[in-house]
């Protein structure tokens, strides 16, 4: 049954460099990265050598327990390099693209099995991703529910409309096919539902929700939908995933191309590109020139995407690269200040709170020094839409408290959904990190 | 100048002391690690810094009162604004050196300890070291002062951890280790105004608090003089209308919560109002508002994030506890004149029992609810 949700808490970052609508570049990589390292829950096994031939849609990575679970090429050519870490780690396989597109074919399914085994051989399974815990689906099971967020509210997200206008028959033939799987529920702004026709869906249930970031995150949805209990699996995918998967329903080829929103304080004419997943940051920030040694380069949004650096690869899950300051100015008496104009907070012994319209210049400066959490839950629950004790929770997370964790909400969390509350931290805890080794010793001991 | 204070330095046993000194005068060059990118430009030291600056008045106020009540026990006459320099510098004499005594010890002690252990050095003790002169009586000695100061800040801070992980606001521990072990410094009619050497009071005046009196009795109309604080009591509690103003800055910032105010003004005027009704006093309750501690303790003191309830339910249960706790043991307890101390320690001690039992009872009812559904 459809639901309208508005949810009163949340915080919408006001920063500077929102991308233009328009495409500034359309040229596929000539290396195109496979990162095992986007994938949590992965134990990577390794199916090419270098100087082998690939196709687009060529099994690249395997996991080693479920061997089903593949990573595919993008692009069809040659494996060029086969990057490793310490401890032999493979962090990418690099593959050089012929700008041939030659396309392994995969057959269109008829019922759930078939559904299933296409989208494991066409490496599409690992978009679907399994809460609790945030690692790729086990195919073997059947979830309670598949979830999908037709908005982001995140700082500088890409533009829905703009972004997904074109791809509605492939988002709704993966929707259909999803739905033999299990119930396919699908949130969508209520103050724009009509975002890429998405409002138009079948084989569904659409829900509405109103408010600000995190109101797009799918975990908050969920949790206001059908909030996840000890022993619940629900799987949740991106509306980049299900356009992929229809792709190969449809088209019956992988093509993960999309529209990247190149955006942020420091990005130069922050607009659109055409690209896909494992493209080099190079290829963006080359022209750039001394720019890239002063800015971060994140693949996803400023509150949780990854710092990847100007030698880094566009993540899988991602279409957003954001590009802030390196904040490695001191600030003179900058806490005592009664005014600081060009900071933002959201604390009232500020003012910014007052000037709703102003955008920011935010860099990656902490504002402060590391401290035990001072402030109360109520602090920082105040951007957290969710029904539970955000402080809690960390805190138990941070004494490493199994039952604690369960009783506060463990499974319902991933560390992106609680992003604002490190953002308004005045302690400056990593909380995301905190949450995160929560979520490692869970699986642990749940293992 | 730096790389002698870091690791490998000939000085590094120094650089937690460096490091706050610098970070003091700026804002440090850290840039995040992981996770958000970004970060609110607000910190720790902003907000403890606004708490400080909403007591301000409250502690400008206590300088002149400690000059004030010397010059009605002296006898001088003159007006108030003949007088206010006299008064405040009177007042200065006296307050400023528990200032100086209470800063140099605990800071010594936080400095310490955060050199021992690596950390950064924490801005709490700014706050603690500045209300612990503020709520014990003018004439405490100083050594009296420093020993209270060093017990508190070793054993009901540190030794759990620091600032952000004790349970008890160590200031009032501060005033509670001396109340309990000098209690001839901290209670009775001699203690509350402070006199220059040779000086005695005028036999026409007593210089015990209303609490103590009972009564209007030595202040004419009574609650005027109480709300503005012109009474004799411990240096920073007297005036009501200036904590009434921090309370107002701490609400607008947030600092402070108003859930715990008004759940403690609430339980204060409830017991007041029971205590009228059972004819255990003749006060009215709304007078208890304006006695001896309560309202600095209700605006400064239960407040305080680390040693309330964090829950907003328990904020309401913590705050009613503190204000009839209060207002029983003053009405009901013959031994004690004043029970704000007690009744925030008392409360601070339960402050994560309370919480707990919000929080099991929120996660029980939404289990409940989910099975339903």
């Amino acid at each position: 049954m459809s639901q309208n949700f508005v949810l009163k808490k949340g915080l919408d970052i006001p920063v500077k460099g929102i991308s233009e609508l328009r495409i500034s570049n359309a040229k596929t990589p000539d290396i195109v990265a496979v990162k095992p390292t986007d994938f949590k829950g992965l134990a990577p096994r390794l199916l090419v050598r270098e100087g082998d031939p690939v196709l687009c849609g060529s099994p690249v990575i395997a996991d080693k327990t479920h061997a089903e679970i593949l990573l595919t090429s993008p692009v069809s050519g040659k494996v060029k390099t086969i990057l490793r870490g310490d401890k032999r780690k493979l962090l990418a396989v690099l593959i050089e693209n012929d700008h041939d597109f030659n396309c392994v074919e995969f057959k269109t399914p008829s019922n759930a099995e078939e559904v299933r085994q296409t989208i494991l051989a066409s490496g599409m399974w690992p978009w679907l991703v399994q809460r609790p815990y945030g690692i790729i689906a086990n195919p073997e099971l059947t979830p309670k529910g598949i979830f999908v967020s037709g908005f982001s509210t995140a700082p500088l997200a890409a533009d829905v409309d703009f972004c997904f206008a074109d791809q509605f028959k492939f988002i709704q033939a993966a929707v259909s096919a999803l739905a033999k799987l299990a119930p396919v529920h699908v949130s969508l702004d209520a103050c724009n539902p009509e975002a890429a026709k998405l409002n138009k869906l079948e084989n569904c249930t659409l829900h509405f929700f109103q408010g600000k970031h995190p109101a797009g995150n799918v975990g908050v949805q969920i949790s206001h939908i059908s909030p996840i209990q000890k022993e619940e699996t629900v799987w949740t995918i991106s509306l980049l995933g299900l356009a992929a998967i229809g792709k190969v329903l449809v088209n019956k080829k992988v093509d993960l191309t999309r529209k990247v929103a190149v955006c942020g304080p420091m990005a130069i004419e922050p607009s659109y590109i055409v690209t896909m997943p494992g493209l080099p940051m190079k290829d963006i920030t080359g022209q750039w020139g001394t720019l890239a040694d002063e800015a971060r380069i994140v693949s996803g949004d400023m509150l949780s995407g990854a710092a990847i650096g100007p030698d880094g690869y566009l993540g899988f899950f991602d279409n957003q690269v954001t590009v802030i300051k390196e904040g490695r100015e001191k600030e003179a008496f900058g806490w005592i200040r009664p005014i600081r104009y060009k900071q933002f907070s959201t604390d009232h012994s500020y003012f910014s709170w007052l000037m709703p319209w102003r955008k920011y210049d935010l860099d990656t400066n902490l504002h402060g020094g590391p401290r035990a959490f001072l402030m109360n839950d109520a602090y920082y629950a105040k951007v957290l839409p969710m029904d539970i004790y955000p402080l809690y929770l960390t805190k138990a997370c941070l004494a490493g408290d199994i039952d604690k964790m369960e009783k506060f909400g463990i499974y319902e969390v991933l560390p992106e959904d609680l992003a604002l509350c490190e953002f308004v931290d005045p302690s400056k805890n990593y909380i995301q990190d905190i949450i995160a080794k929560g979520i490692d010793l869970m699986l642990k001991e749940m293992a | 100048m730096k790389p002698i204070f870091e690791k490998g330095g000939k000085l590094y046993w120094l650089h937690s002391t460096v490091d706050a000194f610098e970070t003091f005068l700026a804002v440090p060059a850290t840039t995040t690690k992981k996770g958000a990118h970004v970060r609110d430009c607000i910190d720790l030291k902003r907000i403890i810094i606004l708490a400080l600056i909403a007591v301000c008045p409250a502690a400008l106020f206590g300088v002149w009162n400690v000059g004030y009540q010397h010059q009605l026990a002296m006898g001088v006459t003159g007006t108030f604004w003949a007088n206010l320099w006299p008064n405040l510098w009177f007042g200065i004499l006296k307050v400023l050196p528990l200032y100086l005594v209470s800063y140099i010890v605990g800071l010594t002690i936080e400095f310490g300890t955060a050199q021992i252990r690596g950390e950064e050095v924490n801005e709490g003790y700014l706050m603690t070291g500045f209300l612990i002169p503020l709520i014990i009586p003018v004439t405490t000695p100083l050594w009296m002062v420093a020993v209270a100061t060093a017990f508190s800040v070793i054993f009901c801070k540190e030794v759990f951890g620091g600032t952000g992980m004790n349970f008890w606001n160590p200031a009032l521990v501060a005033r509670a280790f001396l109340f309990f072990s000098y209690p001839n410094q901290m209670s009775g009619s001699n203690v509350w105004i402070a006199f220059k050497k040779g000086e005695t009071m005028l036999d026409a005046c007593t210089g015990a608090t209303p609490l103590a009196l009972d009564g209007p009795a030595q202040y004419g109309t009574g609650w005027w003089d109480l709300f503005l604080g012109t009474v004799p009591g411990s240096v920073g509690e007297t005036s009501t209308l200036c904590i009434l103003l921090g309370a107002i800055l701490l609400i607008w910032t947030g600092v402070g919560s108003w859930k715990i105010m008004c759940g403690s003004v609430a339980g204060a005027l409830l017991v007041g109002f029971l205590g009228n009704l059972a004819g255990a006093t003749d006060i009215p309750c709304y007078m208890q508002l304006l006695y001896g501690g309560f309202a600095f303790g209700t605006v400064f003191m239960a407040t305080d994030p680390v040693t309330s309830c964090q829950t907003e339910c328990g904020k309401w249960i913590y705050g009613l506890i503190i204000g009839m706790l209060c207002v029983t043991v003053r009405l009901f307890n013959p031994g004690y004149a004043e029970g704000m101390m007690l009744a925030i320690l008392l409360a601070n001690t339960f402050a994560p029992l309370i919480d707990h039992c919000v929080t099991t009872t929120h996660i029980n009812r939404k289990a409940k609810k989910l099975k339903a559904a």
